[in-house]
């Protein structure tokens, strides 16, 4: 029976074999970089590992010692923090640019368009670089700017470090407003003009355009820039890390500290915890399924609501 | 009232717009400074004459040329390899009937569903045993398994390959490889364009994984380069942000020129997604 099974397979692959071999090298490649480094950090995570000597079975141990780490829940609630907020200007700003720009009262859309969309192709630690300078304490042009309006300077890369979080914050909305707004235009103007003509001739207001009729329509596109820009928020590091000049502990009071960043400090940058770090690891993939979870339902519940 | 609706809107684009390009013009202006004056408040905005000593200084500090060679190794051979597999895989999935196929196109799906973060640990460890650390090979060849790249190719050959091509190459005596690299591929050129610009803009930015793997200078990528003047008490600022401007112009013009073609590729899971 088994040796017939065996034989049918054997002759699928041969009969099929130019498909078998043409999809054969994505799954090879994954087996070997994507599937086993992700079951061994799940088996790692249980694990006290230096690299190096024997490895000791920890159970849970790792995941007891995160909840009492405190860097841990700083790095969590940075990251948190700083995704969080930065979501506000990118989601909103990026559909009012959207909005604004598929209006018949705009010219100039794909100038627009190019220059929000430049620093996607930017290198993010030159673009960190730059604004290291830019946030400057005794000569940045963000200080200079809020002197002329008669505020003081802000102390943002040092004093109790608070404020680096925010100079994340505005590096993060000025990288990805334009790509959410492309996205989001490009919705827009598959949605027919004729839904805004007639909302116009009921005499609908724009906020309630925006809101009615343009968010549920866009519903699906925003759930995948919501999802992408989570996992961007989870991985956050090359910003943080240069801005504070290369700090692992993410400078001043670890301000800029965050997940991303612990779990690389942790293990391959010279702490040599690595179940510790795979810990987090998974923690944090726990996370970011969560809330691609959630928001998948969210989205979806408010779109069977919206149908009746 | 019209007027005074359109020049509002104006305004608020106008006024984003310089924020967004403000960056870049400082960036470009510092090139051209001293550290004494990139340093000055309040802050110089009209281009300096530093710019020949930056470049001295920035020529004797770094290894910019190598630099970019590295990054443009380890990008393209990325690069090529995903259009690669990607494209043989996607037309595999889109025209040929063969046992597993639903299934096995369900786990390329899954597996996009799983962030890289979860095995990042035993993939850094994998590649120290496997010898390469300080080797370009961990940048390119793990990455080029690209289930997106697989999902978009089989997205555009359903759309743009009709079967009846096949069956008339195949009554010619091709064989299925043949019919791959002389009918289909040339059929792909907008597929390859969007997917590699795509490939191309994310490995060349890429840092992390660079971090982890070169440690060498003489394998940095630029990326790393520009860390390191970072980090280095010593370097000159002006040399810095004129390292900067070198590191972010070839793409950036590329992009101004092909602004079209970046946008879609880069947005490319969001509209077919």
């Amino acid at each position: 029976m088994i040796l017939l099974k065996v034989a049918g397979v054997m002759h699928a692959i041969k009969k099929n074999k130019v498909a078998y071999a043409y999809i054969a090298p994505f799954y090879i490649l994954f087996i070997i970089f994507g599937l086993f480094p992700m079951v061994s950090g799940f088996a790692l995570s249980f694990f006290r590992w230096d690299g190096l000597g024997s490895m000791n079975f920890l159970g849970l141990g790792n995941y007891i010692n995160l909840f009492n780490d405190s860097l841990f829940w700083k790095a969590l609630y940075n990251t948190l923090f700083i995704g969080i907020i930065a979501h506000i200007p990118i989601l909103l700003g990026g559909l009012i640019l959207a909005y604004i720009l598929n209006s018949d009262l705009i010219r100039g859309q794909n100038l627009f368009k190019t220059i929000y969309f430049m620093p996607m192709v930017t290198s993010a630690v030159a673009i960190t670089i730059i604004f290291q300078n830019l946030f400057g304490n005794n000569y940045g042009l963000i200080n200079y700017i809020f002197g002329l309006f008669g505020k003081d300077p802000v102390n943002w890369l040092g004093g109790d470090g608070s404020f680096i979080k925010v100079a994340v914050i505005v590096m993060f909305a000025w990288k990805w407003i334009g790509w959410n707004m492309v996205i989001y235009l490009a919705g827009m103007q598959g949605i027919p003009q004729e839904i805004y003509e007639a909302a116009k001739i009921d005499g609908a207001s724009h906020t309630r355009v925006v809101f009615n009729i343009v968010i549920p329509l866009l519903k699906p596109i925003i759930l995948f820039t919501l999802i992408q820009s989570t996992i961007g928020m989870f991985n956050l590091f090359t910003e943080p890390f240069v801005l504070t000049g290369n700090n692992w502990g993410g400078g001043t009071n670890g301000g800029g500290l965050t997940l991303m960043m612990y779990l690389l400090n942790k293990a391959p940058q010279g702490g040599n915890a690595y179940g510790y770090a795979s810990a987090i690891a998974y923690v944090m993939t726990f996370m970011i399924v969560c809330v691609a979870f959630i928001l998948n339902k969210v989205m979806n519940r408010n779109e069977v609501k919206g149908g009746m | 009232m019209h007027v005074l609706k359109k020049t509002t809107l104006y305004l608020i684009l106008i006024s984003v717009a310089l924020v967004m390009l403000l960056p870049f013009y400082m960036m470009f202006v510092m090139s051209t400074l001293s550290t004494n004056e990139i340093y000055s408040f309040p802050p110089v905005m009209t281009f300096g004459g530093n710019l020949i000593t930056n470049f001295k200084n920035m020529i004797a500090a770094v290894n910019l040329p190598r630099a970019f060679l590295n990054s443009l190794i380890v990008t393209s051979l990325n690069a090529v390899l995903v259009l690669f597999f990607s494209s043989i895989g996607g037309y595999a999935f889109s025209v040929y009937d063969f046992p597993g196929k639903k299934q096995l196109f369900l786990v390329l799906l899954g597996t996009m569903m799983v962030p890289f973060t979860a095995g990042i640990i035993p993939w850094f460890i994998m590649m120290s045993k496997f010898g390469w650390i300080n080797n370009f090979a961990a940048l390119i060849i793990p990455g080029s398994a690209n289930a997106f790249g697989i999902f978009w190719m089989r997205q555009y050959c359903q759309n743009n390959v009709p079967r009846s091509l096949m069956e008339a190459a195949r009554i010619d005596g091709c064989s299925e490889w043949t019919i791959f690299f002389r009918v289909i591929a040339p059929i792909l050129k907008p597929a390859y364009a969007s997917l590699g610009i795509m490939q191309f803009v994310n490995i060349w930015n890429e840092f992390m994984q660079a971090l982890l793997i070169l440690r060498k200078e003489e394998y940095y990528t630029l990326s790393l380069l520009l860390k390191s003047m970072v980090s280095d008490r010593g370097t000159d600022y002006g040399a810095m942000m004129l390292a900067s401007t070198c590191a972010v112009l070839p793409l950036l013009i590329c992009f101004l020129f092909a602004s079209k073609y970046f946008m879609d590729g880069l947005t490319a899971g969001a509209v077919k997604g």
